[in-house]
């Protein structure tokens, strides 16, 4: 017969093989797949100067570090993603709060919120460049774009949806609308609104790379249109090896974002 | 002088596909300290009375009057508890039963002292700062009780505050609420549809219609009843008959209707 530690400590051991195994799967997929696309590149069973390789790519990145023009084009888009991500997600909290503000204003919105929102936003690029002109500016209002009408709905519907009863507990005390919103409706939608910021990470690398396909002289996705019209496609691949790892980086840092406010606003 | 008086009071739910009038002609007052309650079907508008009272939802004729003013002009404070305690999951329990002072900017030191006072005065000691999820059902509706009351209000309106409530933990927190009720004095209307809870809580009793919701018969609660504490009232040997007389009645509208 076990007792209860006994118990619980296969149950622990258990649970650590099985973590085990699927983290040496991931491992192995992840050297699997750079192995055979290096073995098909030098065979040829690939066309190298179209598919580049793993090894090439590798050299590539060192050297473009090494001579510090990697670090510039990194910088930049980083930059631009991350102030559009913010615009947007912080945009897009104001916008809702002011549609449930004022009642017959949202009714008023709705058809062009609806046609804003089925608009495919990067077809507004060469609008915003003209208009703002080929530069900083205007790919990070398309990161901004991308994500701030879908931002506004989403966190508009969960104010809405929110349970009356609360709203009703603090008008019983003579709350206004506004005390409502603060006690009630804006808190009971914190949950929204952080899983709000994960969806905006990957929307608003959407937005910053097709901007830059379009206008700049800097930038990650410049690199890539570069790579793409001198048939440099180890150039290329490393691009887009560096926004996979940035974006990940920067889904993760959301998410200790994420654990953070949960724990602090309950 | 009547301290709570609704006039000829009568209310519509407008849609697009109609109108639905939910009461009708509702007339009764209460005296200052008096423990009244509406017994009636789901449906026939108790609730809609208590928002009414409240000042959440305005009538669509007549008048309600506190202390001879329009409830929406009268500063006097509500006291108003729910099926549910719709405690704010996100606060602390000081800060739930806070929330009343907060609405008037009035939150001060004493008050939280009152408010730790209050909270054990219903049993719930030194839970301030934990938050609601760590409390049970029962606790929470004691929490909810002492938010209510924290503001010192003149009328507590209670909508069917036990019916999500276990029987025992019921019984337990009628009889709490019924001696804080007494003990300060307070002016009452409990709505539900329990008609033991109704006769062992309350003065008086408004039986009500459904479709549209009207008043049909009112009972007055014994003198002998009144006195004891709810639990007590349900072994008194006056309960059982007027029991039966209210179930009658009840029986009697729903026989009409079919």
């Amino acid at each position: 017969m076990k007792n209860d530690q006994q118990l619980f400590e296969s149950f622990l051991k258990e649970r650590q093989k099985e973590r085990k195994i699927v983290f040496i799967w991931q491992v192995f997929i992840l050297i699997a797949f750079f192995a055979l696309w290096e073995i098909a590149s030098r065979l040829y069973w690939i066309d190298p100067l179209l598919f580049s390789s793993p090894s090439r790519i590798f050299s590539s990145l060192i050297s473009r570090i090494a001579n510090g023009s990697m670090f510039t084009h990194l910088s930049v888009t980083l930059f631009e993603t991350i102030l559009g991500f913010i615009i947007g997600t912080l945009g897009g909290i104001l916008l809702a709060t002011l549609l449930w503000s004022f009642t017959r204003f949202s009714k008023i919105m709705d058809p062009y919120i609806v046609v804003l929102n089925a608009m495919p936003k990067v077809a507004l690029g060469p609008i915003i460049i003209v208009a703002l002109g080929p530069g900083y500016l205007s790919i990070i209002a398309m990161g901004f774009l991308v994500s701030v009408i879908i931002t506004t709905l989403n966190i508009f519907s969960a104010y809405n949806e929110v349970d009356p009863n609360y709203s009703k507990v603090l008008q019983s005390f003579g709350a206004t609308r506004w005390q409502c919103f603060k006690e009630a409706v804006f808190p009971a939608t914190m949950p929204t609104m952080i899983s709000t910021l994960k969806v905006n990470v990957g929307l608003s690398w959407v937005g910053v790379i097709v901007g830059e396909y379009l206008v700049s002289k800097q930038g990650l996705g410049y690199l890539i249109i570069y790579g793409f019209q001198v048939f440099d496609f180890t150039l290329v691949m490393s691009s887009l090896v560096l926004i996979a790892i940035l974006a990940a980086i920067m889904y993760k840092v959301v998410e200790r974002i994420e654990r953070w406010l949960i724990k602090h606003s309950h | 002088m009547s301290f709570l008086t609704l006039d000829h009071v009568s209310h519509h739910y407008f849609s697009k596909d109609g109108y639905t009038k939910a009461l009708h002609d509702i007339s009764f007052s209460l005296k200052e300290g008096e423990f009244v309650s509406l017994l009636g079907p789901s449906g026939c508008g108790k609730s809609t009375i208590l928002s009414i009272i409240a000042g959440i939802m305005k009538q669509t004729e007549g008048k309600v009057l506190l202390e001879n003013k329009e409830v929406q002009e009268s500063e006097l404070a509500i006291g108003y508890m729910l099926q549910q305690d719709y405690l704010f999951p996100w606060k602390k329990i000081i800060d739930n039963v806070l929330l009343g002072p907060k609405i008037h900017k009035k939150t001060t030191v004493e008050l939280k002292e009152t408010a730790i006072e209050l909270l054990q005065e219903v049993g719930l000691k030194g839970v301030q700062d934990q938050y609601p999820t760590s409390l049970s059902g029962g606790m929470r509706q004691r929490v909810a009780l002492v938010r209510t009351l924290i503001y010192d209000p003149k009328i507590l309106l209670l909508d069917e505050p036990f019916s999500a409530l276990d029987y025992q933990t019921k019984l337990k927190l009628e009889d709490l609420v019924g001696k804080l009720l007494k003990s300060y004095h307070k002016t009452a209307i409990l709505v539900t549809h329990d008609i033991g809870e109704a006769i062992a809580m309350s003065d008086r009793i408004l039986v009500m219609n459904a479709n549209p919701g009207s008043i049909a018969k009112v009972f007055e609660v014994p003198i002998e009843i009144r006195q004891t504490t709810p639990l007590d009232a349900r072994k008194h040997p006056k309960f059982q008959p007027l029991f039966d007389k209210i179930w009658d009645e009840l029986d009697s509208r729903e026989g009409e209707k079919k």
